[in-house]
């Protein structure tokens, strides 16, 4: 029966849709011209003032705020906004955070002794890791850039395994074929890193489809940078995870700089968080250097992917303070001022160092 | 007709595997070529969907739909618009498994997508990127000619456990009728099929090109007095090296055709591995019979496509060696 249907339909029989006056003039006409559009594409209110007719940009109103928990010296902002998480889980963030920051250390090193070939640090960003990292289940998928192993230290991921990985040896369940810190681990459910960037924002959206088919009340978190936020692929993600109803959060750590490119040349509009609404997407910009506001805003977004399936953009403003790679040497473009600064008056550690001190007593 | 073997195909798929998923641009009213025709009344929409248009979009949703296990099946509207998506195949696709060790794959995901000389395609409709894919480990290549071929090898390109582009011949669509069985059934992966054996000349195609050179052959026969081997390549990547280097040795003579452009076309990657096993059984070099090194023009198609009348000069070529 179907077949027979599209015999029928020719080329000859289709309809040439031609403009007829007559018929325009003799309909009823509206009372106003303000009533609602019926143009399939968008089905607002017409309007007379042109200023009703022009979205928001950025430039005068200092952009979206971002969200914090506690200041630069660990003070909460709102007592009663205290997470109260146990002693456990807070001195577990404070021992990953650690952990991360001194295997950046000692493995930096290893590059520049010729004992591995190449190394990223997360120095700086270790909040944005630990926080979201806490906050999602164990079955929630990790798709992830290059920069986010305190995510799989804070799963459990060994200094052993990360250092198979960077050596390339036998012990390497990844058979040595990638460059280090691209790391990956089925059991803890983080996707295997791949170079190019962005190609894992699509990806994420996908995967999530297919657990929220099987119904496994899990979420995917996708992170990616400022940078990698201008790929074609961050903005195909974003449109398929909106229209396609993804249980996927979208963690974009904006720290400043890709390479040696600096914010100012990456994007014009404010930031990353102000494109979710283009797409349909439930945004918020959080301070990534503070890691209990970074837990909160996770949390907060995994009950809205996985209860809505709705995708969630999360921007993290955050600041890199080692080099892009061993390959970079970032004095060649900013002031070591700059990055003193961040290391010394606003580091994620020390600020939750301050908390953990004033909260348990101990650090 | 063709399209009707897809969605078959299709139907099959998703009635017997639960996690199996279609989707792609204009997927859900059945598609531009009617490949995907009352799947997602059947199916639903969460199961047969349109996804914006954007080509990586597609693919990278696939790859994850793949990797989190679940079969998926996109298509890219036509195989000249496969390239956005390039980097997501080649570079995320193919070396999902093994860059991460086996930890992670992609095989579940199948890319169909319909190419090939449609008589008035023009550069944006009418392409052949296969050579592009076959240069790409960790993917495979398939190009069936006919409704029935179609059928079986798009079954089992989905369930091949690896990342598989399949492309459709599209002026297939509307020429070829064919009684498709209506069961369930997989034509192998990597294997060539010798459709008419011969004594004297080995004449290699794919996809429509197969049907181009069977009159070739017959007018070869007929003109010439000439005994042509026929095989239709079926998988361009990995390809049956040894089906065609069997037959080549029996008739020492090769003429390899496609629509793609001569230079880089799969014709040169089949020349080159047969002159290097075979060469004391070749009485004459390598022949290939293509597009020429051109976009793909609209209205001189004629003068462009490697035509009964190209292949036949060839074929006297090889003869008269």
């Amino acid at each position: 029966l179907t077949m027979l249907r599209l015999c029928r339909f020719s080329f000859r029989k289709t309809r040439a849709w031609a403009f007829s006056p007559t018929r325009l003039l003799s309909s009823s006409g509206e009372p106003s011209g303000h009533e609602q559009s019926l143009y399939p594409g968008s089905k607002s209110r017409f309007s007379a003032d042109i200023a009703q007719c022009r979205p928001l940009t950025s430039d005068g109103d200092g952009g979206v705020s971002l969200y914090r928990v506690m200041d630069r010296l660990g003070q909460l902002l709102n007592p009663e906004q205290d997470l109260n998480l146990s002693e456990e889980t807070l001195l577990k963030m404070h021992k990953t955070m650690m952990l991360l920051n001194t295997a950046d250390k000692i493995l930096y090193d290893a590059q520049r002794q010729g004992r591995i070939s190449f190394y990223m640090t997360s120095f700086g960003e270790e909040a944005t890791h630990i926080g979201s990292a806490s906050a999602l289940n164990s079955n929630d998928l990790v798709y992830a850039q290059y920069r986010e192993a305190g995510v799989l230290l804070w799963r459990g991921y060994t200094l052993d395994e990360m250092m198979n990985q960077c050596y390339g040896n036998h012990l390497d369940p990844a058979k040595g074929r990638q460059m280090p810190v691209h790391y990956g681990s089925k059991e803890l459910n983080y996707h295997t890193i791949s170079s190019p960037l962005a190609t894992q924002m699509p990806q994420a959206p996908g995967a999530a489809y297919a657990l929220k088919r099987a119904q496994a009340g899990a979420c995917v978190i996708c992170y990616f940078g400022d940078g990698a936020a201008s790929e074609g692929d961050a903005h195909a993600a974003m449109n398929f995870a909106a229209t396609l109803d993804c249980p996927v959060i979208f963690f974009c750590r904006n720290n400043g700089y890709a390479i040696s490119t600096p914010t100012e040349d990456q994007y014009r509009g404010d930031g990353i968080v102000a494109r979710g609404p283009g797409y349909g997407i439930d945004s918020v910009r959080v301070d990534g250097n503070d890691v209990l506001a970074v837990y909160d805003v996770v949390r907060a977004a995994r009950e809205i992917c996985v209860k809505m399936n709705k995708p969630v953009l999360i921007e993290a403003m955050t600041y890199r303070v080692g080099h892009h790679s061993t390959s970079d040497d970032s004095s060649a473009y900013r002031s070591i001022d700059e990055v003193s600064y961040w290391d010394r008056e606003d580091h994620p550690i020390s600020r939750f160092a301050h908390y953990l001190k004033q909260k348990i007593g101990r650090a | 007709a063709l399209p009707i073997s897809v969605t078959d195909a299709l139907d099959t798929i998703l009635s017997t595997d639960s996690s199996a998923v279609v989707f792609g641009e204009d997927i859900k009213f059945g598609g531009v070529f009617r490949c995907t025709v009352g799947l997602a009344e059947k199916y639903g929409n969460e199961r047969v969907f349109n996804t914006p248009l954007s080509e990586q979009g597609i693919v990278g949703f696939g790859i994850g739909l793949a990797a989190a296990g679940a079969t998926a099946i996109a298509e890219m509207q036509f195989a000249d618009y496969v390239f956005p998506a390039f980097d997501q195949l080649v570079n995320e696709a193919a070396k999902y498994r093994y860059r991460s060790g086996s930890m992670f794959d992609c095989g579940q995901l199948t890319v169909r997508m319909p190419c090939g000389a449609v008589g008035h395609g023009a550069l944006y409709h009418s392409q052949s990127p296969e050579a592009y894919f076959a240069h790409t480990p960790g993917l495979k290549v398939v190009v069936p000619r006919s409704p029935i071929q179609t059928k079986g090898l798009l079954l089992a390109s989905i369930r091949d456990p690896n990342p598989v582009l399949f492309m459709e011949p599209k002026i297939l669509y509307r020429q070829a009728v064919e009684d498709v069985p209506v069961g369930d059934y997989e034509i192998p992966l990597s294997r060539a099929e010798v459709l008419k054996e011969g004594a004297d000349l080995t004449l290699l195609a794919w996809g429509n090109q197969v049907h181009v050179l069977r009159e070739v052959g017959q007018m070869a026969e007929k003109e010439l007095g000439l005994s042509c081997e026929l095989i239709d390549l079926r998988t361009i990547y990995p390809w049956d090296r040894e089906t065609i280097c069997e037959s080549v040795s029996k008739t020492g003579r090769l003429l390899v055709s496609h629509e793609a452009p001569f230079t880089g076309g799969f014709a040169a990657e089949i020349a080159a591995f047969v002159q290097s096993e075979c060469f004391l059984n070749l009485e004459a070099p390598v022949e290939r019979v293509c597009g020429w090194d051109t976009p793909f023009p609209h209205i001189h198609e004629p003068f462009y496509v490697p035509n009964k009348y190209r292949c036949f000069d060839a074929i006297k070529k090889l003869a008269s060696y």
